[in-house]
């Protein structure tokens, strides 16, 4: 188009002058628009946002790193690592795997398997947790069985960290289907015709091919593991410095009017959250064509 | 390799890929699968390459029964029809992948490897591009990776599906030749899957119609040029 010599504005017709493309809005409209996504955005996101930090650092930096430091709330920072660290890597290894069977194989049941890893999306946390109690807890015949074993689930440690993978679980994998379907077996086959045998084609072939894709279900994952309430709230008893995560200890703060301590937390989990969003951008502005597949949540 | 294909069936599911089909082919041929699509040829080399099981029959590859052979066991240098290169790999890495992936006692060196690449890069005549990625190179280009790819394994026999499928008219004129010279070069039993009867007219030494899961005629292009087996063969190579 721009190849062709314009005549001067005024020597064209009227009608080319009037002419824009049809997806383009009026100036008017396109101003509504853009207003309204920043009020929406500003009131519901950037505004709490600051507030947060604001509260956190009302009484200064100190007060607000004091109270990080003291021993319950370090508990419970070391608590929510911690269980990031056990459910987001266990995750992981069965989100590529749910993803690989779902992907490279036909089999009975794919449907139902496919539904069951979305499971997590569609059943509130809070009856997730519930879940776990019932299953697991100590008045259940496995969970008596393990306390009377000496190993309790519920209020304790692998509680906190089932119910975390419960919750977590379709992030992995669902970065990763699409991404796998749209690559195919080709490479995969290749490989095998080639001589390489199955562990050798999942390392040198498939894991490099999801790479991008794999990091970046590993980083929303981690964001809800640290981040998440509900079901955790339920199976870990709150017991303060013990079963109490970031999340459940910033709720049992604000409660009791520990406001600064209570915002501090906050403040930190925000900050976590920033973090992980930070890297997924810059993932995304590197590897955009790797993960273009997978727009869908 | 003198490859059998014994009463060879295949159903997916309910439906039948191929009837029970049989064709021996011999050593050192230039083997043409010819068809429009659906007609079972690519099942037939996948099945020939280990890639699919057969329902029921027998692959005999001379003499031996391999029917029951891994796709690893097999050495067969596969050619896909859209190439299938790793993408996160050098040309390089690509043909040095079927070395390096044998068992360390009977892995070449370093250096032998890096010899033999660097021969397979001449033989497809594309000696200067070692270091590139499979998407910095031409359709053309690529095929011919995954050739030496296939070639570098030192395969007992050359399968390629569809290898001219997804390039225009000249540059596929061009690599047919090539294949031609590679097929005369190493004298490997090659068979090779198209629905382009010229291309297949011309190529290969012996062709086999196929439609519809079953073998309609198996002959040299000439014979079946001449003397068309049914009503189908004589249509398809008319048009």
């Amino acid at each position: 188009m721009s190849d062709i010599p314009l005549p001067p504005a005024g020597l064209r017709p009227a009608a080319a002058r009037r002419f824009h493309a049809p997806t383009d809005e009026a100036p008017a409209a396109r101003l509504v628009l853009i207003l309204l996504a920043v009020l929406g955005l500003g009131v519901l996101v950037l505004a709490p946002l600051a507030t947060v930090f604001a509260e956190a650092l009302s009484r200064g930096i100190g007060t607000a790193l004091a109270s990080l430091s003291d021993p319950q709330a370090w508990s419970a920072i070391r608590l929510t690592l911690l269980v990031a660290a056990i459910a987001v890597p266990l995750n992981a290894v069965f989100g590529v795997a749910a993803a690989w069977a779902i992907t490279k194989f036909d089999f009975r049941g794919k449907a139902f398997l496919i539904t069951l890893i979305d499971l997590p999306f569609s059943v509130s946390p809070v009856v997730a947790g519930l879940c776990i109690v019932l299953t697991f807890g100590a008045n259940s015949l496995i969970g008596g069985w393990l306390v009377a074993h000496g190993f309790p689930i519920v209020f304790a440690l692998p509680g906190i960290v089932l119910a975390t993978m419960f919750v977590t679980f379709p992030f992995v994998a669902r970065e990763l289907i699409p991404v796998m379907i749209e690559q195919g077996r080709a490479e995969e086959e290749a490989a095998l015709t080639l001589g390489a045998s199955g562990w050798r084609v999942f390392r040198t072939v498939t894991l490099p091919n999801i790479r991008w894709a794999l990091l970046y279900g590993v980083l929303l994952c981690n964001a809800r593991a640290m981040g998440e309430f509900g079901a955790v709230a339920v199976v870990s008893g709150k017991i303060r410095g013990q079963t109490a995560t970031v999340p459940i200890s910033i709720e049992m703060l604000y409660n009791e009017y520990m406001t600064v301590a209570a915002f501090s937390m906050a403040a930190l989990l925000a900050f976590l959250g920033l973090v992980t969003l930070l890297i997924k951008t810059a993932l995304e502005i590197r590897h955009a064509d790797q993960l273009t597949a997978q727009r869908r949540h | 390799m003198v490859i059998q294909i014994d009463e060879i069936s295949k159903l997916f599911g309910t439906t039948a890929a191929l009837h029970p089909v049989s064709l021996s082919i011999p050593g050192g041929a230039l083997v043409a699968l010819l068809g429009p699509s659906g007609s079972g040829k690519t099942t037939l080399l996948r099945i020939l390459g280990g890639l699919e099981y057969p329902t029921s029959g027998r692959v005999l590859f001379d003499g031996q029964d391999a029917t029951g052979m891994t796709v690893q066991e097999r050495r067969a240098g596969f050619v896909f029809q859209s190439y299938a290169l790793f993408r996160h790999m050098t040309v390089f890495d690509n043909i040095a992948y079927g070395l390096n992936a044998r068992p360390r006692a009977s892995r070449p060196s370093k250096a032998e490897i890096a010899r033999r690449v660097t021969r397979l890069l001449d033989l497809i005549q594309l000696p200067q591009i070692a270091d590139r990625y499979p998407s910095q190179l031409s359709g053309g280009q690529r095929q011919r990776v995954a050739l030496a790819r296939a070639l570098a394994i030192e395969p007992r026999m050359l399968l390629l599906d569809e290898p001219f499928g997804a390039l225009d008219a000249k540059v596929r004129k061009e690599l047919r030749q090539g294949l031609r010279e590679i097929h005369d070069t190493t004298g490997l039993t090659t068979v090779f899957v198209t629905h382009d009867q010229d291309e297949a007219m011309e190529l290969a030494d012996l062709v086999v119609v196929m439609s519809m899961g079953r073998i309609e005629q198996i002959g040299r292009p000439q014979d079946i040029r001449t003397r068309p087996a049914t009503p189908f063969v004589r249509d398809f190579i008319a048009g």
